[in-house]
């Protein structure tokens, strides 16, 4: 592995570490951000995803949908008071940098690129990349529970601020959602 | 406490104690009484099971049942339930058989209709063991539903007395299920959410066409469905079931429709979405409605909300917590704007609808309040539009819950 590989895995860390506490801490106004602007983001189930069924729970094409989201939360849908804490590990290139043909993924402007031999991808301005995530929620009475389990399959890019993400697919090992899903994964 | 001893306030309707939605032996008996009773269930899609062989699980009520799709294209659904030693004969949630159903506890095969067809070592071994001589396996197939069809929709009893399918849901109902159920349908996607409250919260919820404007402030801020929009509610004779819909809104009167909720917490004047596109609707139907939200008793929901279609099922798990399960769908011939569309608007609905998360939790909430909430006067009020439960030119009114407990009491026998 060489530097330049070993840094791009730390750039890929940090960057999962800031998304995972910007959801955690309430900072939900910025969650945004590590998204471009016509980005794809969608929450599903591993039943629909492998089944290549396209329905997102949040289904969104835009950095702006994702405003929209939080600026909803924030004003107009009502749920208790609850945090999440994201577990994030298995930061992975994608063994297949194109899964199943799935509905809107991301842009066409940044091709998929290959998995490279150990590393996690060819092209330095654009990544394919897998990840594990744990939530577990706490209501406001402080019960817990384990909310979700699944994986990322993301594709990201350089830009001028860093590694966005320019799709993003969250997979739930489960179709159960506890009572609802309010801030996103 | 037993059920014939809860004594109903002389409101009728128009009261429901609270006991009903905590009780285990209430639950008991409607699991009894009502999805065991004479009503129709919904089991699957026509074609979400298209070759024979194809199966699936799913429950009426609490009890396990299996789906199929038998080799002259029938479907047939029988209870999940090996007649040998009672262990669920299917274990996947769908999958498909070229012979038959297997039970894996001692193989004893079925075929896909539920006949018993097999019992493995029926004659022991060596001549010791085995069914006795006059074991008639004919006699002893799974139990049997009776299944029927209704645009498109599979629906399911298990009891004799219940009507024919198209009685039950009846003339009004069924043309409301028709208008949305136009082709082939498409699933797109599934998903189910937990709910920490008794099943019959969500259905009065779902019936319930006071609430969603109030409860649901997405709705009312960006003006996409008010109570001061023209709609209505259709309510089947003796309750059962409903269809509340409504109409686009006319432009010309959001200022006195504004004034109309000036005071409700759910409007917020500043709030604009910065895409929209997501809102974007077609009126496919071509008949002005919006949303319309449908109910077959017990526990079947159809909704469209813009281009947006799903059917719920809601099925009871113990008498505090339900699945609700979501089935979204379009139509095989439609293009692929139209699917985007479908996709993009079901932003609105399921555990994270703009429009639909907050019945996710608001009955949670009730069952929370209701704890220690079993005495003869609490109970709730069900009055707006008053006690009876007829048709409705508006939807500031609770009539179409109140024809829920009238079916649910005729059945129960409360």
């Amino acid at each position: 592995m060489d530097l330049a590989e070993i840094a791009r895995r730390l750039e890929l860390e940090d960057l999962y570490a800031a998304y995972a506490a910007c959801l955690d801490s309430d900072a939900l106004e910025a969650w945004p951000d590590f998204f471009t602007d016509d980005c794809h983001y969608r929450v599903t189930s591993a039943e629909n995803y492998e089944t290549g069924l396209p329905l997102g729970l949040i289904y969104a094409s835009s950095k702006d949908m994702l405003r929209d989201r939080i600026s909803a939360l924030r004003q107009a849908n009502i749920y208790e008071p609850q945090r999440y804490r994201h577990l994030i590990s298995g930061i992975r290139p994608r063994p297949h940098p194109n899964p199943p043909p799935q509905a809107g993924e991301g842009t066409r402007k940044h091709p998929p690129p290959q998995a490279g031999k150990g590393g996690v991808g060819v092209d330095p301005e654009s990544l394919a990349v897998e990840a594990n995530f744990l939530v577990i929620r706490t209501m406001q009475d402080g019960a817990m529970i384990v909310f979700a389990a699944g994986r990322y399959v993301d594709r990201m890019v350089r830009g001028d601020a860093g590694w966005r993400f320019a799709s993003k697919i969250v997979v739930l090992d489960s179709r159960h959602i506890d009572t609802l899903l309010a801030i996103p994964l | 406490m037993a059920v014939e001893t809860l004594a109903w306030p002389n409101e009728g309707n128009a009261r429901v104690p609270y006991r009903v939605f905590a009780d285990p032996d209430i639950h008991r008996a409607e699991l009894d009484r009502i999805f065991l009773g004479p009503t129709w269930q919904y089991l699957a899609l026509d074609n979400e099971l298209p070759e024979p062989g194809d199966y699936k699980t799913t429950f009426v009520g609490e009890t396990p049942v299996i789906v199929t799709r038998s080799a002259d294209g029938d479907i047939h659904a029988m209870v999940n339930r090996c007649v040998h030693r009672g262990n669920l004969v299917c274990l996947k949630q769908r999958g498909h058989s070229d012979d038959g159903l297997t039970c894996v506890y001692h193989s004893w095969r079925y075929d896909l209709a539920g006949n018993l067809t097999s019992v493995a070592f029926r004659r022991g071994v060596g001549g010791k063991g085995g069914m006795p001589e006059d074991f008639r396996i004919e006699e002893h197939g799974l139990k049997k539903l009776r299944t029927d069809r209704f645009a498109g929709l599979v629906f399911g009893t298990l009891s004799p007395e219940a009507p024919p399918l198209s009685d039950y849901i009846g003339n009004m109902i069924g043309a409301r299920i028709g208008r949305v159920m136009r082709g082939r349908p498409k699933i797109l996607g599934t998903t189910s959410q937990i709910l920490h409250n008794n099943w019959k919260l969500y259905l009065e919820n779902v019936k319930d066409t006071y609430h969603a404007s109030l409860l649901h402030t997405f709705f009312t801020t960006f003006r996409l469905n008010r109570l001061t929009s023209k709609g209505g509610v259709a309510i089947a004779e003796g309750g059962a079931h409903h269809a509340s819909y409504s109409f686009g809104g006319e432009r010309g009167d959001d200022r006195s429709s504004d004034r109309a909720y000036s005071d409700i917490h759910s409007l917020h004047e500043d709030y604009r979405l910065r895409d929209p596109r997501f809102l974007d609707a077609v009126d496919e139907i071509g008949d002005g409605v919006t949303l319309q939200i449908l109910s077959v008793f017990p526990n079947f929901v159809l909704q469209q909300i813009h281009n947006s279609l799903a059917l719920r099922l809601v099925l009871p798990k113990g008498p505090d917590e339900t699945e609700l399960q979501w089935t979204y769908f379009g139509f095989e011939d439609d293009n692929p704007a139209m699917t985007e569309r479908r996709l993009q608007q079901a932003n609105l609905v399921g555990p994270a609808g703009y429009v639909s998360m907050e019945d996710g939790a608001v009955g949670g909430f009730v069952q929370r309040a209701i704890q220690g909430g079993e005495g003869e006067r609490d109970c709730s009020r069900i009055e707006m539009g008053g006690f009876g439960h007829e048709s409705q030119e508006g939807r500031a009114t609770e009539a179409s819950v109140r024809g829920f407990w009238h079916t649910w009491r005729g059945l129960m026998g409360l």
